[in-house]
Parts: structure tokens; C-alpha cells; sequence
């Protein structure tokens, strides 16, 4: 205990306080008390995010303290009755544990480490259930168009009542046209998107949750609003507007309903984890499926958060189909290029 | 449960253990399901001011006047500014709702500040580190067991209908509500997606050992009570820590009931000697024999295991 020898009369008072224990355990903790406040007064700043307060030293030691105390308890255990040294310690050792093994990542550097691959590595993670959950938005945008086709009256049973302001089955070429272009001049732009912004959060963070349920909401959810599109998409082709129709959605469009397409594809993965959950138990299985959607969930945020700006700006700042099938274009071969092709460094 | 009481002597239906990469087994306990709940309820309402702050804030800040919005579409300077302050309330008013916990959860103490008021902590069920993926999962999902229905329940009132929306709305939010009720770890859907669970956040203060503050005393005098073997066998480690509690809280009536009771086993009159004395002296010794026992790889749970 080379340590002790840094305290010249401390250490004779309590080598004396020593000699008069009466008990073995008694003196065994004696000799390690002060180990054992020195781990506790690092915890306790550490605690407190006091980090500055703390010495190299005192950093540089807390494993080997750690390591100490927990030997300590163990020791304890098998030699010493005191109940309350006994609680303390163990109280300590799960504090300390707490701090070592405790969320190294903050909010900062998890979010470039999530940036710099961890993203693309989790949405590659449920390339499978992406498929699925694509399979179904192109069946439920199917379903729409077609049961439109057939009786317009559906239209009104699809398309939620603010989509369907001029909008309806009827309306003439012009009126729907003038939905399409020439709103340029329209203020309070930014506040829009910034609404529309919150508001697909939510959806899909909605998306993601109900995949609780064994994923089947999910997939209701993306039929659902697919079937939307569906019944929009034969409204405007129906007037011949069809191309146009498409480009105007594409600027934000090929953002949102990608991002759409991971929310529902992260909610079914965890349905269908735990609905097969393979060897590991339901839970185990569960968490898994869960930390990994997760991170595909913030990143379904961020996008949106792009989209909005894309809905908010870009689509009524550029009047011409062309111009806005460049920008869907481009923002579809990017995050395909990031999500699917782009390693970064989560690998390592 | 008073502070000088050791925890080990209570045990509950709450108690799980974990096993540290060091390979020691630590006792953890689960949070009680009204701590949580209390903890939630402070960090709603700590939620509920921080939106309450930033509205008054940004509304003082375009000027107090709520009139002007009425212009916010003009391509004013004004307008453009009440414009931005609009949008730094939506995207304040989502931060709050989502990244509240997050942010908090990560810290170093893994803990919101209503958990910490509290005393729980979120913990990964595998005695693993806690991921920044596993705060984000278990929050995501509070979205649904909570803010979703609640939601859902005004908008329903609003229509002045409550019936059957009503009624799905309240079903909905029981079932998540009552989710920790029905599983043995008292996991929320959140937990159990993330893999994570909710702690107790341990604080015990070190109590001086009951022997040593007994041979520090020495100055005082005290009578040498001596006791035979015969006298000490009659008890186990479950009767020492009864006694060690007993002699930290201290109280006169317990140490008087408890004086006679032993005294009365081992067959020696109770007013020979003052209550804490003869107590005092009796834990010594019986803790010096059960751990010299220990140390032989003899341990007696308590009184009614035989000596052998």
C-alpha cells in the first residue's frame, strides 16, 4: 500500500485505529476506506457532469478503483457480517458501474457517428422489411387509383378532406392546374413547412411505433396513405395533368415518401421480430429490432425535416415540371447513393 | 425507510440482480411503479413550463402584440421576422416533445431531471452499456403510449362527441398505461422495445461500523460482559443484522424488548446490565463468530439452522 505512505500522521492514527478493531472485518475495511471514499467522491462528480472539477489523476484511476471496490465487495461478501458496509459498497460499485459502463455518447457525438454511416448501416440493417413495406405503399397507391377508376365517389372516402379543396373529381383542367403552378408569389412559405414538417414527424414516428402491434398497423398506415396518393395521382391524370402532377410531387415527394417507406419498414421490423423472433427469446429480440429501428427513426426525421423545407421552398419556387423532376430526381439519387451505397465508418 | 437502515436487510419483490463484465453479481432494484409514474408527472409539468417560457418569451419578443400575426403573410420585414419567431416555436415545440428525455437520458446520471428528483435511473436490462439507440427507441415509443391518446382524446372532445373515439382513445391509453403492470420487470412498451429498464439510483452514505464506533467508545467505561460459546450459537447472520439495525436506530423501547428477549434465551437475567451495553457487546461477539465461521466455509442464515 505504497499509497498510504503520501499521509505520514493520518496513517499512524488510523494503523493505531486499526490495531484496536476488534474485528477481522473490521480492519479489512478500515485499510480500504479510503479507496473506497476516493471512488466515491470521483462518482459523485462525475454524477453531477462536474467534469472539469476532476484531475487527470483522478480519471486515470477510476477504472483501477473500480476494479478495487468491486474486489472489495466480493471479498466482503464471504468475510464480513456488517450489513451497512456491505450496502455501501455495493451501492457503490453499482454507482461506479453506472459511470463506466453508463451512456458514453452524448447527444453530439452519437449524432456524427449516425451521420458518418451508423444511418445508412441501420436502414441496410432492414433492407428486408424495406422491401415489404415497399411492396405495400405501391400496392395501396394501386388500390387507390383503382378504386377511383371505378366509382369517384371513393375519391372523397381516400383523400382527406384539407387535399380536397379544389381538387375533386370534376374539378375542371384549369382549376387543377392552377394547384400545380404559379403560386411563386405566396407568402408565408417557411411557416408552412415548418408545419408540414411537424406534422410528417409525427405520422411517422407513428408509423414506427405501431409497429409494436406485430407491424400489422403499420402497414395500414402505409396502405392508407398511399391509397391517398393513388386516388390523387388518377384525379390529375385523369385531367391529362399526370406528369405534371408528378413532378410537382417529386421536389419534396421522393424525401417524404422514402422517409415514409423507412417508418413503416422500421415499424415492421420490430413486428416482425418479435413475431419471429428465430432463436432469442421475444424481449431479447425485441431490443434488438428496436435500437435498430431507432436509428433509422431519427434519421426518418431528419429527412423529413428536409422534405418540409423541399415542400416549403423549392416546389414553389420552381414553376415548371422539368425543373422540379431535376430536384426529385436528384434528392432520390442521393439518399439512395447514402443510404444504400455510402459504408462510412459504422462498420469499424 | 430511515436513511441508517442497511438495505440489505429489506427485500422485495423488486430486487433483481446483474452481473457486471467484472463478473459480480450486483443487486439492483426496480423502481416502484409510483416512483415512476411521479417522475413522469414532474417532467410533463417541467415540459409544460419550459413550452409555457418559450411561448411567452417569443411572444413578448414580436412585440406582445398577437395583431401582427394577423399580418405575417405580408412580405414585410416584420412579417418575415414574426415569421422566423413562428417557426422557432414549431421547432421548439417538437424539440420539447421529443428531445426533452433524450438529451437528459444520455446524460451521465441517465436520468430526466422529474427521475432524478425521483431517484430512478434508466439502466440496459443486459448489464450492458446503455446506447444512445436504446434512449431513442424507448422515448420514440412513449409518442404512442402517451402523447398519441391524449391527443386524440381532446381532438374528440373538440367534436363534442366522445362516444366510440372516446372510448378507443381511453382503451388505448389504459392498455399502455397499465403495460407495467403485466410483465415481471414493470417494462413500458418503450422498455421493452429498447431493451432497457428503470432502477432505483443507489445512494447509501457509509455507516460507521457498529463494531468499531463500540471500540472507539473505549474511553467510556463499560462493563465486560463475557459470553460462552454456548450463549453466542443460539443465533444466525439474520438475527446479527436485526440486532445491528436495532442498534443503529437506536430507540429505547426496541433495545429494552430486544435486551430481554436475548437474555432471556441464553438464560441470564435482563437487569444485570444496561440495555445498549449488554446488546453492544453481544453483537461483537456473535459477529466475531459467525465470521470466523465464514472463514471456515461455515455460515449460519439464522437461528433455526443447527450448529454443526
Amino acid at each position: 500500500m505504497a499509497l498510504f505512505g503520501l499521509f505520514g500522521k493520518e496513517t499512524a492514527a488510523r494503523d493505531q485505529a486499526i490495531e484496536h478493531a476488534a474485528l477481522r472485518s473490521d480492519r479489512f475495511r478500515m485499510e480500504r476506506e479510503g479507496d473506497w471514499k476516493r471512488l466515491e467522491a470521483i462518482v459523485r462528480e462525475m454524477e453531477r457532469g462536474r467534469f472539469r472539477k476532476l484531475s487527470d489523476d483522478d480519471l486515470l484511476a477510476l477504472p483501477a478503483l473500480y476494479r478495487t471496490v468491486a474486489s472489495s465487495l466480493s471479498i466482503a461478501r464471504e468475510t464480513s457480517l456488517d450489513a451497512a458496509t456491505l450496502a455501501y459498497l455495493e451501492g457503490l460499485v453499482q454507482r461506479a458501474w453506472f459511470v463506466v459502463y453508463g451512456p458514453r455518447a452524448t447527444l453530439g457525438s452519437w449524432f456524427r457517428r449516425f451521420l458518418g454511416g451508423g444511418f445508412s448501416a441501420s436502414v441496410r440493417g432492414i433492407a428486408a422489411d424495406i422491401l415489404i413495406a415497399l411492396a405495400v405503399m405501391i400496392a395501396g397507391t394501386v388500390v387507390g387509383w383503382l378504386l377511383v377508376a371505378n366509382d369517384a365517389e371513393w375519391y372523397h372516402a381516400l383523400v382527406p378532406p384539407q387535399f380536397a379543396d379544389a381538387r375533386v373529381p370534376g374539378a375542371s383542367r384549369e382549376a387543377l392546374h392552377a394547384t400545380l403552378f404559379g403560386n411563386t408569389g405566396q407568402g408565408g412559405l417557411s411557416v408552412f413547412a415548418a408545419y408540414l414538417f411537424s406534422n410528417n414527424a409525427q405520422v411517422s414516428i407513428l408509423a414506427f411505433a405501431l409497429g409494436f402491434a406485430f407491424g400489422v398497423p403499420s402497414l395500414l398506415l402505409l396502405v392508407q396513405n398511399t391509397a391517398t396518393l393513388g386516388a390523387m395521382l388518377w384525379l390529375f391524370h385523369d385531367a391529362g395533368l399526370g406528369i405534371d402532377f408528378a413532378g410537382w410531387l417529386s421536389v419534396h415527394g421522393t424525401t417524404e415518401l422514402l422517409a415514409i417507406l423507412l417508418a413503416g419498414a422500421a415499424g415492421l421490423h420490430i413486428g416482425r421480430s418479435m413475431a419471429f423472433p428465430g432463436e432469442r427469446s421475444v424481449m431479447q429480440a425485441a431490443s434488438e429490432a428496436g435500437t435498430r429501428a431507432a436509428q433509422v427513426m431519427a434519421g426518418v426525421v431528419l429527412m423529413l425535416v428536409i422534405a418540409a423545407m423541399l415542400e416549403g421552398f423549392a416546389r414553389q419556387l420552381i414553376d415548371d415540371t422539368p425543373g422540379r423532376f431535376i430536384v426529385g430526381g436528384a434528392m432520390l439519387a442521393f439518399w439512395i447513393a447514402y443510404l444504400f451505397a455510402f459504408r462510412g465508418n459504422a462498420g469499424k | 425507510m430511515s436513511r441508517t437502515v442497511p438495505v440489505r436487510l429489506v427485500r422485495s419483490g423488486r430486487d433483481r440482480t446483474m452481473v457486471t463484465p467484472e463478473g459480480i453479481p450486483l443487486p439492483l432494484t426496480l423502481a416502484s411503479r409510483g416512483s415512476r409514474a411521479g417522475a413522469l408527472i414532474l417532467d410533463l409539468t417541467f415540459i409544460g413550463l419550459l413550452i409555457l417560457g418559450t411561448t411567452i418569451a417569443l411572444i413578448s419578443i414580436a412585440g406582445g402584440t398577437l395583431n401582427l400575426l394577423s399580418r405575417a403573410d405580408d412580405a414585410t420585414p416584420i412579417g418575415h421576422a414574426l415569421q422566423f419567431l413562428f417557426i422557432v416555436w414549431v421547432a421548439a415545440m417538437f424539440l420539447f416533445r421529443n428531445a426533452y428525455f433524450l438529451f437528459f437520458e444520455l446524460g451521465p446520471r441517465g436520468a430526466t431531471p422529474g427521475k432524478r428528483i425521483a431517484g430512478i435511473r434508466v439502466a440496459a436490462r443486459d448489464g450492458g452499456r446503455l446506447t444512445a439507440e436504446m434512449v431513442i427507441a424507448r422515448n420514440l415509443l412513449r409518442d404512442i403510449e402517451l402523447f398519441l391518446p391524449i391527443v386524440f382524446l381532446a381532438s374528440a372532445q373538440d367534436g363534442g362527441d366522445m362516444g366510440a373515439a372516446g372510448l378507443a382513445a381511453t382503451a388505448w391509453f389504459l392498455i399502455f398505461a397499465l403495460f407495467p403492470f403485466f410483465n415481471r420487470d414493470r417494462l413500458r412498451a418503450g422498455d421493452l422495445i429498447a431493451g432497457s429498464w428503470v432502477v432505483e439510483a443507489p445512494r447509501q452514505r457509509l455507516e460507521q461500523a457498529m463494531s468499531a464506533r463500540i471500540a472507539q467508545d473505549a474511553a467510556e467505561p463499560r462493563p465486560d460482559i463475557g459470553f460462552t460459546d454456548a450463549e453466542l450459537a443460539v443465533y444466525g447472520e439474520y438475527e446479527l443484522q436485526t440486532l445491528e439495525r436495532i442498534l443503529r436506530e437506536n430507540r429505547r423501547e426496541s433495545l429494552q424488548a430486544v435486551h430481554e428477549t436475548i437474555a432471556g434465551k441464553i438464560g441470564r437475567p435482563a437487569d444485570e446490565h444496561p440495555d445498549r451495553a449488554f446488546l453492544e457487546a453481544y453483537y461483537t461477539q456473535l459477529r466475531a463468530r459467525l465470521e470466523a465461521g465464514m472463514r471456515m466455509g461455515r455460515r449460519k442464515a439464522d437461528k433455526y439452522v443447527p450448529n454443526g
